[in-house]
């Protein structure tokens, strides 16, 4: 899991834990799981940031 | 006083010839109410007294010559999460109900085409669940087997239709809530193009995704109430007939068909077959990224869910049930780098399903991967692989949520276990009305298997 994520998780598993809700962190957990799956599939849903990632790897190709 | 009809339809019929009393007709409602409410609890709010007023209006008027239309003297209910002037709307929470003054649009409507509100029915609370066992006025019994879950989150409407209790009830339609009732109790429930029926004066669950609709017996029941509900009037001539002709249908493999229960795909190729059979043509498609749903819906979903509630959440968190309140913790941290993600995937998912649609009149799918559960079940064992309820109910349904499509769930028989199973058309988006004419066809074909609780087109 990318450590923005993970970090995240993290966070908001101690903030369940502190509010007295342990039942909360296995749906974080999901949560979280489901969130990353979108953010690795931004190439594939064409996220309009995509075509950077494509043009640097073209630039390094030429070189 | 005759056999109470069993359709809207035959209700309206005798109404207008004036063979049949409003009155009669709502008494007889508000005693298969008092007599069943107790056991399946459909009904969290009985307004009686209101309902005999209004049909005895409804009666003079008719014996006045000022007959409305085919919903006039028609009982009919309202889910409890729709605002009725001076009636609590409970959203089937503990926590303090709105107060409302004035009636939601939808149910203005109604009331302007003649219709006799009885009620508003139980559902799952805030409509944030799929089996109506979390509620603050008691789980909802399916009456085929009141050991099982009606579905949700309309599950009270459903009951109340499938059970006699009216002949027409306003459900609403976030992940699946008037689909999945509907499959599960073997009635007909419509989720119209988003943003066609307004929501105003309706609990949000979440703006993106919120639908308001009918559930009815039959696809014309559920037609003469989708119109009024768009146009505070309803006539038999503008109900979309029968689309004639060979239709052109689409079944979207994978995702759609990967997990379900023995007997919902041997009913849904038993449909696809009888519709072959009958001259239709269906064809095998493809629906780009819809394993990404349940994905997308959450991103979005979750916290407009939980923006609505975050005020409500300070002050009586302990009054909601555990597990929605649970859900809507959780939907307070989703960042809006995600949400965002999630409504940029959804334009992708809208453009899958138009692509998919193309050529076709309807998409055609099974409507609920499973049967009613077990009332209390957290899973249920799909061909030998445990799934979480949630994501097992929701799987037919929620794409068409976050894509705004139109669609219909109506029943195409009986499994073993003596429940019911539903398939699934969805239409083009703005052309609900042409999903109804596609949908009173196919129901031709398939009305006649066991458990068709319409008995046949009508």
């Amino acid at each position: 899991m990318a450590t923005d994520l993970a970090a995240w998780l993290a966070e908001a598993i101690a903030d369940a834990e502190a509010r007295g809700l342990p039942a909360l962190v296995p749906l974080l957990q999901s949560l979280a799981r489901s969130l990353q799956s979108l953010r690795d599939a931004d190439v594939e849903l064409g996220h309009p940031a995509a075509t950077h990632f494509t043009a640097a790897d073209d630039a390094d190709d030429a070189r | 006083m005759p056999t109470t009809p069993g359709s809207l339809r035959e209700a309206a019929a005798l109404i207008e010839q004036k063979a049949l009393s409003p009155v009669e007709l709502t008494r007889a409602c508000l005693d298969r109410i008092a007599s069943r409410n107790e056991r399946l609890r459909a009904f969290i709010t009985v307004m009686a007294e209101q309902a005999l007023a209004d049909a005895a209006r409804a009666e003079r008027e008719i014996a006045n010559n000022r007959y409305r239309g085919p919903l006039h003297g028609i009982p009919v209910s309202v889910k409890d999460l729709v605002d009725i002037a001076g009636t609590p709307t409970t959203s089937g929470s503990a926590v303090p109900p709105r107060r409302p003054q004035h009636d939601a649009p939808v149910v203005s409507r109604l009331r302007a085409a003649g219709a006799i509100i009885v009620g508003k029915t139980n559902l799952h609370e805030f409509a944030y669940g799929t089996t109506t066992d979390e509620t603050a006025f008691g789980a909802v019994r399916n009456p085929h087997d009141d050991s099982r879950s009606a579905g949700g989150s309309s599950a009270g409407a459903a009951v109340a239709v499938l059970d006699g209790m009216c002949y027409g009830s306003v459900g609403t339609d976030t992940g699946g809530s008037i689909r999945i009732p509907a499959a599960a109790c073997g009635i007909t429930g419509l989720k119209p193009t988003h943003g066609e029926i307004p929501v105003d004066g309706v609990v949000p669950l979440s703006t993106t995704f919120d639908h308001v609709g009918p559930m009815a017996r039959t696809v014309t029941d559920t037609a003469v109430m989708f119109q009024a509900m768009l146009e505070a009037e309803a006539s038999w001539t503008r109900v979309p007939p029968a689309a004639e002709g060979p239709l052109w249908l689409g079944v979207p493999g994978g995702y759609f068909l990967d997990k379900l229960d023995t007997d919902v795909a041997r009913l849904f190729l038993s449909a696809r077959g009888a519709l072959e059979a009958a001259g239709h043509s269906i064809s095998d498609v493809s629906i780009a990224h819809a394993a990404r749903t349940p994905d997308v819906y959450l991103a979005i979903m979750l916290p407009e869910a939980s923006w609505y509630h975050a005020p409500l959440l300070r002050d009586y968190a302990d009054k909601y049930s555990p597990g929605v309140r649970l859900r809507l913790e959780m939907g307070r941290r989703v960042l809006a780098e995600d949400y965002l993600r999630g409504m940029h995937a959804r334009s992708v998912l809208i453009r899958s399903v138009d692509r998919a649609l193309e050529g076709l009149d309807a998409l055609l799918l099974p409507g609920l991967a499973i049967a009613a559960p077990p009332l209390g079940a957290s899973s249920v064992e799909i061909n030998g692989i445990t799934e979480p309820i949630r994501s097992a109910m929701l799987r037919q349904t929620q794409m068409f949520n976050v894509t705004g499509h139109p669609a219909i769930a109506m029943p195409c028989g009986t499994g073993q276990d003596g429940l019911p199973r539903a398939i699934q058309l969805v239409g083009h988006r703005g052309a609900t009305e042409r999903l109804l004419a596609v949908a009173a066809a196919v129901e031709r074909q398939i009305a006649g298997g066991a458990g068709s609780v319409g008995g046949g087109a009508g």
